[in-house]
């Protein structure tokens, strides 16, 4: 569905984008993560072919996009900009109308999408009167009309509150399920879904990461925190045995901090577990993906190093 | 069967999207009351220009309606390009700044048809306010008159109709022309003063103003007609003035020798090539804009 090849984008001196390389392919979901002004938006502008890219190739639906006979497949993209304002005078089904009817679609069939996103009730005040969770679900069935095979929401869930936040994600899956490739952003990596399959992070115009976010866990190397609770003798032979592999301290007396790395929280666990019966309680704590995101985020790797917090 | 294939191809018509962005831009004009007050304040002035220059004729040989369109091509003439800037300044560049014109590209629509969609749409919302407006007026002053309805010389009317909305035209294309260079809404509302000033008001100044100075000598007699094409609403004003003879004496016209008037059909010419040429500029350089 979408294949970019080193992709640079550079406006004059200052370089947007640097080297993307990206696949996404139909039924998955790829999550475009990163900080405001990372390129996100760029990026998403060029697989669109708004934007023609400084270097590298972009195919999307076997096409591309810069080309002008592309506008044939644009009829199999739903597209949700970052921030749109639709014309205040028209009511939700007139705006809805009149984008079905530029994809050549019937308008008689709307209310389907007023119902998926929870909008029927509303569908025929005007856009005005609509609050701005409202006016982003009337862009999200916006970019469903037509049953699209590419996807491409620009932070979809800004605005939403917890339960339409699902309801979207409840959409996405249903429809990575009949086919479609879908391509979101967000800027809050804590924000996303199990639904999603992968993550790719940018940092500063460049992909700094790509993976599932568990992958992306381990590849880090974030150190998982383990606190043991136990007697204070148990405590100091804790101390002692680990003492000389991993950072371990204690901050109040009965209570051991293990940082762990990754690869050894299993092990270390086992170890700990030699002490089963005489330890009160176990609380382990892997890095949020706050923190991973942050890792990721900043360009110093050994910055990632979870602190002790 | 043809009846059967009229409903099938019917079934099936999907309107150019050319057209269901100038439907868009109408509804548009017709909830925010563009239209209505557009349509009353034309009918309002052209009704009050109306009974105003009606009242002194009495029965000569000058109809009031002549009197009726001198008045109201004057007076368009400073309202008419104020109003088409007004609708067309915003259309691409307020597109761009709520977001929608990212949207609408990624649709299978092209960027000509957006341009040349919004404008067909203002045109049509421009030409509904000016016939209805000055019909409105027209038809109350034929109702009002001694002179049967018929014997009115209702072509000037029509005249004064067409030249204005073709007037309105030229304007609505600089509009969407400046619209589009523009990336700010900011400017393109500064850019629609600008361009009014230059073309309505200063540019029949400065022309005043030099051929009333010493370096009137400069300038050859039969190249003035000429210069004076170079603002639209000048070809406009002698449009409607000087190729009528009962206009033309009513406006101080009538005494121009014959080499002095530019005929008809070349006056349309340039109107309408104030029309095509910013209409085709904006589809060029729209294909450029970034966004």
């Amino acid at each position: 569905m979408i294949e970019l090849l080193g992709i640079s984008k550079s406006y004059g001196r200052k370089k947007a984008l640097e080297g993307i390389s990206l696949t996404l392919s139909n039924g998955q979901c790829l999550a475009l993560v990163g900080h405001n002004g990372a390129g996100k938006t760029t990026l998403i502008k060029i697989i669109l072919g708004l934007l023609k890219p400084s270097n590298g190739s972009v195919a999307v639906l076997h096409g591309d996009p810069g080309n002008r006979s592309f506008n044939r497949n644009r009829r199999h993209i739903g597209f949700l900009p970052e921030q749109v304002l639709f014309q205040k005078t028209l009511t939700g089904r007139e705006t809805l109308a009149f984008y079905a009817r530029l994809k050549g679609l019937s308008v008689k069939t709307l209310d389907t999408y007023f119902e998926r996103v929870d909008l029927l009730g509303a569908a025929d005040r005007r856009v005005g009167t609509y609050s701005k969770g409202m006016r982003q679900r009337l862009g999200i069935a916006q970019a469903l009309l037509g049953q699209p095979k590419l996807l491409i929401l620009d932070e979809p869930t800004s605005g939403l509150d917890p339960v339409a936040r699902q309801n979207i994600y409840k959409i996405l899956d249903e429809e990575k399920r009949k086919g479609a490739a879908v391509l979101i952003s967000s800027h809050v990596l804590t924000e996303l879904d199990d639904r999603i399959d992968r993550v790719a992070i940018l940092n500063d115009g460049k992909l700094v990461a790509q993976g599932s976010i568990p992958t992306l866990r381990h590849q880090i190397g974030m150190h998982s925190q383990m606190k043991i609770s136990a007697d204070r003798e148990i405590c100091r032979e804790l101390m002692t045995m680990f003492q000389n592999e991993i950072p371990a301290r204690s901050q109040f007396a009965g209570e051991v901090i293990l940082t762990c790395p990754p690869a050894r929280k299993v092990e270390i666990l086992g170890k700990v577990m030699a002490f089963r019966g005489r330890i009160q309680d176990i609380e382990l704590t892997d890095p949020t993906l706050e923190q991973v995101f942050n890792a990721y985020s900043t360009s110093d790797h050994s910055a990632g190093e979870l602190s002790d917090a | 069967m043809p009846i059967q294939r009229l409903i099938i191809l019917r079934g099936n018509y999907q309107m150019p999207n050319m057209l269901i962005l100038a439907q868009k831009e109408i509804r548009d004009g017709y909830r925010n009351k563009w239209i209505s007050v557009m349509t009353l304040v034309m009918a309002g002035f052209a009704l009050v220009l109306a009974f105003l220059g009606s009242a002194p004729v009495g029965t000569t040989v000058i109809s009031p309606l002549a009197v009726t369109v001198v008045s109201l091509s004057s007076l368009g003439i400073f309202f008419i390009p104020l109003i088409a800037l007004l609708l067309s300044y915003d259309s691409i560049v307020g597109e761009d700044d709520r977001g929608t014109l990212t949207l609408l590209l990624a649709y299978p629509i092209t960027r000509s048809d957006i341009a040349l969609g919004k404008f067909l749409g203002q045109l049509f919302i421009l030409a509904f306010a000016i016939i209805v407006g000055y019909g409105s007026a027209t038809l109350a002053i034929a109702s009002f008159g001694e002179m049967p309805v018929a014997d009115l010389p209702w072509s000037i009317f029509l005249k004064l109709v067409f030249s204005s909305i073709l007037l309105g035209c030229i304007f609505l294309a600089l509009g969407l022309l400046l619209s589009i260079l523009t990336r700010e809404r900011g400017t393109a509302a500064a850019g629609a003063i600008g361009i009014w000033l230059v073309f309505v008001v200063l540019f029949d100044m400065a022309l005043l103003g030099i051929l009333s100075s010493g370096a009137s000598s400069l300038i050859p007699d039969d190249a003035v007609k000429w210069i004076m094409m170079a603002s639209p609403s000048d070809a406009f004003r002698m449009y409607n003035l000087a190729t009528n003879n009962e206009t033309a004496l009513l406006s101080g016209m009538s005494g121009l020798r014959a080499d002095q008037v530019v005929p008809a059909s070349i006056l349309l010419v340039f109107l309408c090539s104030w029309i095509v040429i910013p209409l085709f500029a904006s589809c060029v350089f729209f294909q450029r804009r970034a966004l």
